[in-house]
This record gives structure tokens, C-alpha cells and sequence, in this order.
């Protein structure tokens, strides 16, 4: 018999895998977002290796929040969410395995195609390898507070819209401490480990306590 | 090991329940929906729950289940090792709790793993097992989303059984059901009886359950 939370695992990667959707459509908002930027901004080599590691930064929160709003409404029209609660495992821990099989099929598509979409975006080598770094390092911090977001508007019909406007702002650290890694990366005058280390601690402290906020919005739900 | 369990159904029982429910009162949407709610639940006992319309049913078996908070009153489950009545309980509601997108099997799995309680993994059958019980041997590989509403209903059922749990609450299991799955399902819940089970059951209908109880609601209120 495997694990409950094994299984649980299990089933989001299987239908994940089966609606197919969800992790496809942020790598392609993704690219749509990063590839009209220099029509925006103009084709000036210069400027787009200036700002591209803040717009691959932008468009991966974008594509993130896209998905988000899905993580617990399906579970929720569905009646598995019901069920989510009567099982032995704490609902904290079944939110935190929830977002991390969602983290591997919408967030890591995202930091495979950031090198790509860097190479648009005219970086270069130490450039691409530190948006690279630092969304894999950055994007679970997204998924798990955007969680929180997505658990609070989980009955609402135009949930997905108010949950970007409620998450969008808990972001801002994310993006500030990802960018400046990544253009400490590519030179300039700060060193590139400090912001890194502080955006895998703002990760880390997202993993540990947004199950908790999360389980206790969608406990209650049913009032 | 299935086929030795078939031959002794009743070998292996649940652990003795009792289910005590004193005045309970639940409130909805800042509205007291039902209050002074009481019974008492021997192992093996069914209890049908009637009312009209929007008298409280579901509102009683989803707090029960504790998905609804509970304002008054103490629901107590004696014989017990954890004191959350939750994780000995299955709910059965409208919505099936299953993925379109997985298989019967693979959805009765999950479940099986997932609701798996402590204190009856012998009693617990396969997913094979399980749909047969339903009357649905045939459908185990197919996707939940191309069956009918009622062949989903009964793989909700089947649910029931993959992770035994001493008491079901069940909100209108038949919905959807024809004569011939209705029959089979009072035998599945005459079986869990036997075994020492429990069920609180809100329905419209006639059951199938000859000597269960009957609670009616609304009368009082």
C-alpha cells in the first residue's frame, strides 16, 4: 500500500499529465509574454539585455499566477476537497504535496524554457545561467504564497482574477531579491549570493508556513 | 485472500462504536439551520435521516463529518482510539469526488491509499473487488468522464469500500441509481452492517435497509 501522500502526489501528476492544459499553457503565456516585449520596447540590443532578466522574471509570475487558480477549484467542484479533509494526514500536508506536484507541472516547465527565452531576450552566458538559477530557486515561493491566494477565492466564480490582485503584491520580494540575482550574475556591483541566499529563504519560509494559511482558508470554506 | 474472504464475510468485524450525538446545533450562512439534534449509534445500527427540503440533512452529515463547524451540543464517538470522529468516517455527498481524467481503478486507488484508517486494513478491499461489489467488474480501465451518471455513482460507492471505515454518512446515495444497482447497493450496505458498521443515511426514498432507524428532522423545529 503507498503512502497517502505518495498517492496524492501521484494523482495530481496523473491528471495533470492526462488534461494536459495547465503546465503547456504558462510555458506558452510565458513565451507570449517575453516575445512581445521588444516589439513594445523596440529591438535596441542594449536595452533588451538591460531589462530582460526583470521581464523573464515578470512573465514567469505571470504564467504562475495563470495556473494558480485551478489548484484547489477542480478539487472543490469535484467534491475531492471534502474528502481531502477526512483523510488521517493533516490537510497542511496534503496542501503541501498539492502545491509541489503543481510547482513540478506548471513552475519547472517555466525554468526549462527560461534559458530559451533568455537567448530572446539578448543575455548571455552567465546571464542565462542566473535567470535560470534563480527561478528555480524563486518559483516555488510563487506557487506556495500564490496558494494561499487560490484557497481564499476557491468558491468565488472570478476567483483567478481577485486572487492575482490579492497575491501579486506578496510577490514583490520574490521579484526583487530574483532579479538582482540575476543581473549580480551578469556583473554590476552587487555579489550575487547574497540576494540568492535570501530569495531560497524566502522559498523555504513560503514552503513551511503557506500550507498552514492555505489548510486554514479552505477549512473555512464552509461557513 | 479474496477468495477465503468471500467465504467468511462477517469473520473480521469492525471494532465496537458507539456514536453518541447530543443536542447539536449547526448554523449556516449566520443562520441557525438545526439545533437539539440528538441519537444514539450502536455498532451495526443504520439511521435513516428524513425531512423536506432544506430542513438540515446535509448540514447534519457534513458536520458530522466535520466539515461544518460544530456551535452546540458534543458528538462523541465511545470505542474510539482518536477522538476525531473524521478519520472513521466516510462522507457520500452530491459531488463523487472522482477525476474524469483518471480511470475507476486508478481513482479507487487513490482513495484507498489516501482515506486508509488504521483500524481496518483487513476489512479494506481492492479496487477489483470493490467495483464487483457495485456491479461494475467491466469498467475498472475506463476514464471516469465517459461514464454514465449512474455508473459514476456507483464508483462512488465502490469508494466506500476500498477504505473500510467503521461509520458512512451518505447524503442521498441512490441519486441515479436504476432498481437492479439499488438492490445490490443495500446488500453492500447490509454487508458493512453486519461487519459492525455504521450508517447515517439523509434520503428520500426508501432505502432498502428493513430495520434501520429512522430519525426525522423538522419535526420539532
Amino acid at each position: 500500500m503507498t503512502s497517502p501522500l505518495a498517492a496524492l502526489f501521484l494523482r495530481e501528476l496523473r491528471v495533470a499529465r492526462r488534461i494536459g492544459g495547465s503546465g503547456t499553457l504558462g510555458v506558452v503565456f510565458f513565451l507570449t509574454l517575453v516575445s512581445i516585449v521588444p516589439f513594445a520596447v523596440g529591438p535596441d540590443p542594449n536595452l533588451l539585455s538591460r531589462i530582460g532578466p526583470a521581464i523573464l522574471w515578470i512573465a514567469a509570475l505571470l504564467a504562475t499566477l495563470l495556473c494558480l487558480d485551478r489548484l484547489f477549484q477542480a478539487d472543490a467542484e469535484d467534491g475531492s476537497l471534502d474528502l481531502l479533509y477526512l483523510g488521517e494526514t493533516p490537510l497542511e500536508l496534503a496542501v503541501l504535496v498539492k502545491c509541489l506536484a503543481h510547482w513540478t507541472t506548471t513552475g519547472l516547465p517555466l525554468v526549462v524554457a527560461a534559458p530559451f527565452l533568455g537567448l530572446m531576450m539578448q543575455q548571455e552566458g552567465s546571464s542565462l545561467i542566473g535567470v535560470t538559477l534563480t527561478l528555480l530557486v524563486g518559483t516555488p515561493a510563487l506557487t506556495f504564497i500564490g496558494a494561499i491566494g487560490a484557497a481564499a477565492t476557491v468558491t468565488l466564480r472570478r476567483g483567478g482574477l481577485l486572487m492575482a490582485l490579492l497575491v501579486t503584491p506578496l510577490t514583490i520580494p520574490v521579484l526583487i531579491f530574483g532579479v538582482s540575482a540575476t543581473e549580480a550574475m551578469s556583473g554590476g556591483t552587487v555579489p550575487f549570493f547574497a540576494p540568492f541566499a535570501i530569495l531560497g529563504a524566502i522559498s523555504l519560509a513560503a514552503m513551511a508556513l503557506a500550507p498552514f494559511a492555505t489548510a486554514a482558508a479552505l477549512r473555512n470554506l464552509g461557513e | 485472500m479474496s477468495a477465503a474472504f468471500a467465504h467468511r464475510p462477517h469473520a473480521v468485524r469492525h471494532a465496537a462504536l458507539t456514536l453518541t450525538v447530543d443536542g447539536l446545533a449547526v448554523d449556516r450562512g449566520g443562520r441557525r439551520v438545526l439545533s437539539g439534534v440528538g441519537f444514539v449509534l450502536e455498532g451495526g445500527e443504520a439511521l435513516i435521516v428524513t425531512g423536506r427540503n432544506g430542513v438540515g440533512k446535509s448540514t447534519l452529515l457534513r458536520a458530522l463529518a466535520g466539515l461544518l463547524p460544530q456551535r452546540e451540543g458534543r458528538v462523541t464517538l465511545k470505542g474510539a482510539e482518536a477522538s476525531d470522529l473524521a478519520a472513521y468516517a466516510h462522507y457520500l455527498a452530491h459531488a463523487d469526488g472522482l477525476k474524469a481524467a483518471l480511470t475507476a481503478r486508478e481513482n479507487l486507488e487513490f482513495w484507498g491509499a489516501y482515506l486508509a484508517h488504521e483500524s481496518g486494513p483487513e476489512l479494506s478491499r481492492t479496487p477489483e473487488e470493490a467495483l464487483a461489489a457495485v456491479g461494475l467488474p467491466h469498467v475498472a480501465q475506463a476514464p471516469v468522464g465517459v461514464l454514465s451518471a449512474g455508473q459514476k455513482r456507483r464508483v462512488a460507492l465502490a469508494r466506500l469500500l476500498v477504505a473500510a471505515r467503521p461509520l458512512w454518512l451518505l447524503d442521498e446515495p441512490l441519486t441515479a441509481l436504476d432498481a437492479a444497482s439499488r438492490l445490490q447497493f443495500a446488500q453492500v450496505m447490509r454487508d458493512h452492517c453486519a461487519q459492525g458498521g455504521m450508517i447515517v443515511a439523509a434520503t428520500h426514498e426508501p432505502i432498502g435497509l428493513e430495520d434501520a432507524r429512522s430519525l426525522p428532522l423538522g419535526a420539532s423545529s
